[in-house]
């Protein structure tokens, strides 16, 4: 037989994709966009790149980070960024505002047809309606979350989104006044006059008393901007310590209590008027002098802000989620047509997309010095990560492409599912106390966490089996019979590791609560795993089921990973409420009645299903 | 007869009833943590898990609705035993699944003696205050005390489930009887109108203030406040019927019998032989944020017989276990200066650790004695054929 190079140089082809996405980002003007976005910044108590900055915001708020302006020029999260601090004006005609309930739209007297692409609005078109989202979201904020109407939720969020927005537009400029980046010049060459005046024994200057009103009037606007502002820009003085770091605002108020302004207020001054005077070199020329300082004064957070925006940049999920769903597709038809070459090359992909979401969970766990599993975000990520680990082990001892299948679905869908929960903002947050702790994280939730992999992937196997049993030919004796060895082997593996996962679980209660059972909702989901897990198991010794209703019981599994995975969290109780969530409730349903569709699907007669009859 | 028997004993060591009960024991766990909506985490354990049967009122009625903890969970405990008498013989090869079945065994005894053992109480202290006691979350109790002798208070503590079941309590040191006339598990406090809104009491405070009856609340943000009226009988002229009420931070005081006394509800107490004091509460947040980083109280623990006399630092995820007792962070108040810690007392918290550690390295075990047959196999099979 000839040796077939389609596997190698579909690999080849997928590999150069790849490496296409994770080079490093380059400027698309003469400004140094790039090198502005890798500054650092304290937001919600970490250091982290304004880039992370303008992206999380983007999705907060459209739920994209891509921007069109309304002349129809893409824009980076970094240009945006730049228009939204500097040149508010500009940056109000964005359509960066996601609305999709109607009665919201209908708050500000807007249509559909008024937004881009039917839902994202700018802040112009909001602005004349602003106090009434105020005053429903007020009357919304009454309401527990969890109980809230679509409606109010919609305003909650926009009214959120709308305030995140402002606070970013006043870190940096105050939006009342358009010639605050003069006046603050103004201010600077005033501070030792103005300073003098109203020291006791002062006025012999006869500028003194003009500079002391200025400095009067800048006082008063510069307390404002530092209570408002979202960026805390300025660097502390002290490298390892976060809480040093301050506003702009901040930073401009404490000059006039001791006459020296922090340079990096300045700098950002500069980089501003740059940005609004049109002027690249001297832009430029600030961002490149602000990085030399920062790179001899804190080395590492630069390091670690670099990292940061190259793996914003070069998204490796979002990459690895495409790649699953091309060797999912790759390796079903491989069961039709093909099955050697196309199956080599299915394999193939998912080695890239798993190799690429290695990469990508290791940055993130050097970037947060944590253990991979920190928040509902990352769990997802880490649920696919496992599960597409098992599959790999799956194929190389069967080479059936059951594996990649299974690895494409279960890896598409959890990827999918992560980028949802995204959308909630920054996905690397710091730990709530009881919480912080790196070796539970690493034990207690990552034993869990993949004990939920196990589960959902002797589901997905299972659904596989039901599925090529039913509708397809494919499902030979011996297919059916490698199928049902993996599931019972995976659940073997998921039994093990939800139980030990849920049994750290215990200790770590036991250590920081004192007991080590409660009932807690997030505890008892571990446990009905397990018990489902001890359930498959037992009829299978006991020989109550056979292969179809292992399938039956596997595929049950999904369900029940799926409520405590994210069914407690919908709960609103307990104390593993780091979770909360609310809108997911419906998906939660659909996914549920899907699976026991399937499970009704197992149940149909032999004769109906298209593999065993044809056998007959 | 004899078949009877051999069908129960054939019932019992079933596999059959083992997948029962493990559906009947998900599906408890299950709405056990809906009902928490309800409930909250306390109310939802007596109701399910600490019961053989669980009730629910059904339009006022109360209908049995499901085997309860101790239901499930006994019969579990009875078929895994009964079944390994029965027909487990040991071999090698099942060596894990023993093992797994005997932690299983300890696991379910540890979370009966639990459920059994088990005391939660709180302590609060404010910076610089020092304590030697702490308080039930939710049982309270009716105190006389006898504080005649300035020196010394002679106390009587009755429980307050007696106040509920308006049973009367003659107690030797007590030279009256004393009887709950009415009991409200949860209440609020209001002032008497002028006028005379109509009250039970007779004497004391509860001349001016009435309790009024509320629904029993099960928020864990929220606290109970139970009132009772106690009249207090003696066979001469009796001290009258006293309004008290958890709400009424200080005790009553009246004189009887020519001596002095003081009355009040208060939540049942635990003396401890040392005491705490609270040096220093600490709330970090991450800079820039309300996100609580960490929580710490600085507390020195001293002993009458002065054998420890130190500084500890608990913290979260950092317990102070003490002469039985373990006290953990769990809240703060009063604008960081109070500390709340909880205090457990679990005389069984070894037991789930040494099942635990039987369960899992069965588990492993058993794991590893099938995967190490399944590659076997394996590697046999691919080699056969290169064989023929």
């Amino acid at each position: 037989m000839k040796k077939s190079f389609f596997p190698a140089l579909a690999t080849l082809v997928a590999l150069v994709a790849v490496a296409v996405t994770i080079r490093a980002p380059r400027n698309t003007s003469d400004y140094d966009v790039v090198g502005f976005t890798k500054l650092p910044t304290l937001v919600n108590g970490r250091l982290k790149p304004l880039d992370t900055v303008a992206r999380t915001t983007l999705l907060i708020t459209q739920g994209r980070q891509r921007v069109t302006t309304p002349d129809g020029k893409s824009l980076t999260p970094g240009e945006w960024l730049l228009d939204v601090l500097y040149r508010p004006k500009v940056a109000d005609t964005y359509q960066t505002f996601e609305i999709v309930h109607p009665d919201v739209l209908a708050l500000f007297n807007l249509a559909t047809t008024d937004g881009a692409g039917g839902k994202r609005f700018s802040a112009n078109q909001l602005a004349g309606r602003l106090n009434e989202l105020e005053r429903q979201s007020k009357l919304a904020d009454g309401t527990e979350a969890p109980i809230r109407t679509p409606f109010q939720r919609g305003v909650v969020q926009l009214r959120d989104s709308v305030i995140l927005y402002q606070r970013l537009q006043n870190s940096l400029n105050d939006t009342t006044s358009p010639d605050f980046l003069d006046r603050l010049a103004r201010f600077e060459k005033a501070l030792p006059t103005g300073l003098a005046a109203t020291a006791p024994r002062g006025g012999a200057n006869p500028h003194g008393s003009d500079d002391a009103k200025l400095l009067l009037e800048m006082s008063s606007v510069f307390s404002s901007l530092d209570s408002f502002a979202y960026l805390r820009t300025i660097p502390s003085d002290k490298p390892d310590d976060p809480t040093g770091w301050k506003t702009a605002g901040g930073a401009w108020s404490a000059s006039l209590g001791n006459g020296r302004i922090a340079p990096a207020a300045l700098t950002y001054a500069e980089i501003g008027r740059g940005w609004q005077l049109h002027n690249p070199e001297a832009f430029n020329k600030a961002v490149r002098t602000f990085r030399q300082s920062l790179d001899t004064a804190m080395p590492d957070v630069m390091r670690k802000c670099d990292v940061e925006a190259r793996f914003n940049s070069s998204q490796p999920f979002y990459t690895s989620a495409t790649l699953y769903v091309v060797a999912f597709l790759i390796a079903v038809v491989s069961w039709l047509r093909w099955p050697n070459e196309l199956g080599k090359t299915a394999f193939a992909f998912v080695v890239i997309a798993f190799a690429l979401s290695t990469i990508g969970i290791g940055a993130r766990m050097w970037l947060e010095a944590r253990p991979p599993v920190t928040n509902l975000y990352s769990s997802a990520l880490f649920v696919g990560w496992g599960a597409v680990a098992l599959c790999l082990v799956l194929e190389f001892f069967f080479r059936n492409a059951i594996g990649s299948v299974a690895a494409g679905l279960v890896g598409f869908a959890t990827l999918l599912i992560a980028h949802h929960l995204s959308l909630g903002g920054d996905t690397m947050e710091m730990m709530r106390a009881v919480l912080d702790s790196n070796f539970w994280l690493a034990t207690h939730v990552v034993t869990v966490t993949i004990g939920y992999s196990a589960t959902f992937l002797a589901g997905f196997l299972a659904i596989i089996y039901v599925m090529r049993g039913v509708f397809t030919r494919s499902l030979d004796a011996a297919t059916a019979d490698a199928l049902t060895r993996m599931v019972y082997g995976i659940v073997c593996f998921a039994t093990l590791f939800s139980f030990v996962g849920t049994v750290l679980g215990g200790i770590w209660a036991d250590q920081s609560w004192g007991r080590f059972w409660g009932w807690d909702p997030k505890e008892n989901g571990a446990l009905i795993i397990v018990i489902w897990n001890a359930v498959i198991l037992h009829c299978r010794w006991g020989g109550m089921v056979k292969q179809r209703g292992l399938m039956a019981l596997a595929i049950f599994g999904n369900t029940v990973t799926a409520w405590s995975w994210f069914g407690v969290n919908m709960l609103g109780v307990g104390l593993h409420s780091y979770g909360f969530m609310d809108s997911a409730m419906w998906w939660l349903i659909a996914f549920v009645a899907s699976q026991v569709a399937i499970i009704a699907l197992a149940g149909l007669p032999m004769e109906m299903w298209r593999s065993f009859r044809a056998k007959a | 007869m004899k078949t009877i028997l051999r069908d129960l004993r054939d019932f019992l060591v079933s596999l059959q009833l083992t997948v029962a009960l493990l559906v009947f024991g998900m599906l408890l766990v299950f709405a056990a943590t809906l009902d928490q909506t309800n409930l909250g985490i306390w109310g939802i354990q007596q109701k399910w898990f600490h019961t053989f049967i669980v009730w629910q009122d059904v339009r006022g009625v109360n209908l049995p609705i499901f085997p309860g903890g101790y239901f499930i969970g006994g019969l579990l405990l009875i078929n895994l035993l009964a079944a390994h008498i029965e027909r487990f013989k040991f071999t090698w090869r099942k060596a894990g699944i023993f093992l797994t079945h005997v932690g299983l065994i300890l696991l379910l005894i540890g979370e009966l003696l639990s459920g059994l053992w088990q005391e939660d109480f709180h302590l609060r202290l404010n910076e610089g205050e020092t304590r030697n006691y702490a308080e039930a979350f939710r049982d309270n109790e009716l105190v006389v005390t006898d504080v005649t002798d300035e020196k010394f208070d002679d106390v009587v503590a009755i429980p307050e489930i007696l106040l509920a079941r308006h049973t009367p309590v003659q107690h030797p040191r007590l030279p009256f009887r004393v009887v709950a006339k009415a009991h409200y598990p949860n209440s609020i406090l209001q002032m008497r109108k002028p006028d005379g809104t109509p009250t039970l009491a007779t004497t004391g405070l509860g001349r001016e203030v009435v309790a009024v009856p509320q629904p029993i609340t099960y928020k864990t943000d929220e606290a109970n406040m139970p009132s009772a009226y106690v009249e207090l009988i003696a066979p001469d002229a009796s001290p009258g019927i006293f309004l008290v009420s958890t709400g009424l931070v200080a005790p009553q005081r009246f004189d009887y019998g020519g001596r002095t006394w003081k009355i009040g509800l208060r939540a049942k107490r635990i003396y401890k032989p040392y005491s705490l004091t609270l040096v220093k509460f600490s709330h970090d947040r991450y800079a820039g944020t309300e996100i609580p980083k960490n929580f710490s109280s600085r507390i020195k623990l001293t002993t009458p017989d002065g054998r420890d006399d130190r500084e500890v630092l608990v913290y979260m995820n950092n317990p102070l276990r003490y002469a039985g007792l373990t006290f953990y962070q769990s809240g703060f108040a009063n604008n960081d200066r109070t500390t709340i810690l909880q205090v457990v007392r679990n005389p069984s918290w070894l037991l789930p650790y040494v099942a635990c550690a039987l369960m899992t390295v069965g588990l492993c075990a058993q794991f590893f004695i099938h995967l190490v047959a399944f590659v076997q196999k394996r590697r046999a099979k691919l080699s056969a054929p290169a064989v023929a």
